[in-house]
């Protein structure tokens, strides 16, 4: 089934540097589970590949029902020297909540996770 | 009940709500506020601003802030504690005295001040004793770069600011201590933290986190279920209770509007973060990890269960150095085919600038309204879009090409592509660009001091 991470997680996101970051929390506690195991690192740099220059980390905080994201190379240079728009990547958070994640049936349909329109 | 001490956070940033500090003193009982000023960039404008006029080097702002928390200092004993001295903490405090004076307070005051964060006078001394001062996230020397610093401070941490509350100051004002520092070290001094109390002193900084953002723990900027936060024209900041075993509740002023909830709480607590396991401070290396929440009634979220582990022998040095020019302009495109004209528009001008053999270090169009925040994420909905902002920014260190750069943006009002508006600003202005340079320092070379006036 796809499931839109925007119906299953809220997030938000900031920078250190050329870096930024994007904590992802599940809106229910019983998703975290889900997300630490769709949400992997490969498929967030595949969604930002050709957006970011660098790689992504992943970190898990199953205490928060979070993940934090780390983007290198996302922000031109960051701080002062960035040219973009979104120079402190405040905005990256809403850039990866566009994920589409496919999540077999079963284990979609168990945890209740709502269906993409 | 045991004992809680209120820390209220109430200011962000400089050039947060001016009526955030008044409204944290006046709106219930609070025992500490804390108000941070400062951002990676902010020490660097205040060391141009000091090279001006040496009577400056602070943030302006925090005077009028102090104005309008004047009677609850000095009748109902608030204690402040502010990194608003920047890098003249000496001239904030005059600052502060003489507005208190006027005020016909001479006297309530006793403002702690507290120094030895500003390396510069020491950077040379500092290099040639073998202190590389590397870039954090490069590894280059700071030799490639020295001739252009214009600033280095080390992030001071909280035992200075607690020294100066036990010699009973009502006001403290630090330069570029750490911004979790300020919310921690009332904490530590009101409850005797040892400084080796590592579990105690990550909560008091993991507190400090929490709220020093501001409104954005307590309804600000908060994606989740956005649209039903209440009255968010009446915001109220947060505000920390702790208790001596390091435990904490969030909550906010009754009445107020926003929200303080497990969402909104862990939202911030998110934000910027990097490792979560080792977020490292001068005081303590505080692990998120630990982190628990639990709901604790309307707008009042419990924090426990927080692990730290010693500090390091490092001091991080922030270094602003000058690093080239930059300008950025804009034009707007309406319906129809706003995208398409907008992107014509920057096919034109890159060819122009190419004509006059002007490269750069960098080039950025965007297209706001189509896809400047989430580039080729956001798809094709910005081709129907009712009009698009075509924004452009060169980078460089030749003054005179970014100079040459801004008179090419306007003339494609008449001479460039069609339906084009929102011109009214002209050329864009050329900024210096200070950069900013992460290094660490051994501990040892930094001597902060306490001054009690």
């Amino acid at each position: 089934m796809r499931v839109r991470l925007l119906d299953i997680a809220h997030a938000r996101s900031g920078d250190k540097g050329d870096t930024a970051n994007v904590g992802v929390i599940a809106l229910k506690p019983e998703w975290y589970p889900l997300l630490e195991r769709h949400l992997t690192r490969e498929c967030v740099a595949r969604h930002f590949a050709g957006v970011i220059e660098g790689g992504v980390e992943r970190y898990e905080l199953p205490n928060l029902k979070a993940l934090n994201f780390l983007l290198h190379g996302a922000l031109d240079g960051g701080g002062t020297l960035s040219l973009k728009t979104d120079a402190q990547g405040k905005v990256y958070s809403t850039a990866l909540l566009r994920v589409e994640l496919d999540i077999p049936d079963d284990e979609a349909r168990v945890a209740g996770l709502p269906a993409a329109p | 009940m045991s004992r809680v001490v209120r820390v209220a956070g109430g200011q962000g940033f400089w050039g947060d709500w001016p009526e955030a500090p008044r409204r944290q003193v006046e709106g219930g009982p609070v025992d500490y506020l804390m108000l941070d000023y400062l951002a990676e960039v902010t020490m660097s404008i205040l060391q141009k601003q000091k090279e001006r006029d040496p009577a400056m080097g602070y943030a302006r702002d925090f005077v009028g802030a102090m104005e309008s928390v004047l009677p609850a200092v000095a009748e109902r004993g608030v204690k402040v504690i502010a990194n608003a001295g920047g890098v003249n903490p000496e001239a904030c405090a005059a600052a502060v005295q003489a507005m208190a004076a006027q005020a016909g307070r001479t006297g309530a005051l006793r403002i702690g001040i507290v120094t030895g964060d500003n390396l510069l006078p020491r950077l040379d001394e500092l290099l040639a004793g073998g202190h590389e001062l590397r870039n954090m996230d490069t590894g280059e020397a700071l030799s490639m770069v020295r001739d252009r610093v214009i600033a280095a401070n080390a992030y001071i941490g909280s035992t200075p600011i607690v020294e100066a509350l036990a010699r009973d100051a009502n006001v403290v004002i630090t330069g570029r201590s750490t911004d979790t520092a300020l919310t921690m070290a009332p904490l530590r001094h009101e409850f005797g933290w040892g400084a080796a109390d590592w579990d105690r002193l990550a909560a008091g900084i993991i507190a400090g986190h929490i709220i020093e953002c501001g409104a954005q723990c307590s309804g600000g900027n908060c994606l989740h279920d956005w649209r039903s936060i209440p009255d968010l024209a009446d915001v109220g900041y947060p505000i920390v209770e702790g208790s001596a075993d390091g435990s904490f509740v969030v909550t906010k002023h009754a009445g107020t509007g926003g929200r303080v909830s497990v969402e909104t709480v862990t939202e911030q607590l998110v934000y910027e973060m990097g490792d979560p396991h080792a977020y490292i401070t001068p005081d303590v290396v505080a692990d998120f990890t630990s982190i628990q929440l639990a709901p604790d009634g309307l707008d009042r979220v419990r924090v426990f269960g927080i692990r730290g582990a010693p500090a390091t022998d490092k001091l991080k040095v922030s270094i602003a150095y000058r690093s080239g020019y930059k300008a950025v302009g804009s034009l707007v495109y309406a319906w129809p085919d706003a995208l398409e004209k907008a992107q014509l528009a920057d096919r034109v001008l890159r060819e122009r600038l190419d004509r006059l053999g002007l490269r750069f270090e960098k080039v950025l169009g965007e297209f706001v309204g189509a896809s400047a925040t989430h580039g080729p994420l956001a798809g094709d909905a910005g081709r129907q879009a009712p009009e698009v902002q075509y924004r452009i920014g060169v980078r460089d260190a030749d003054k005179k090409k970014v100079e040459r750069f801004t008179r090419e943006i306007v003339p494609l009002v008449l001479n460039g592509p069609p339906s084009v508006t929102g011109f009214a600003g002209g050329r864009p202005k050329v900024e210096e660009i200070v950069a900013y340079w992460p290094a660490l320092v051994d501990k040892s070379v930094v001597q902060t001091r306490v001054e009690v006036r």
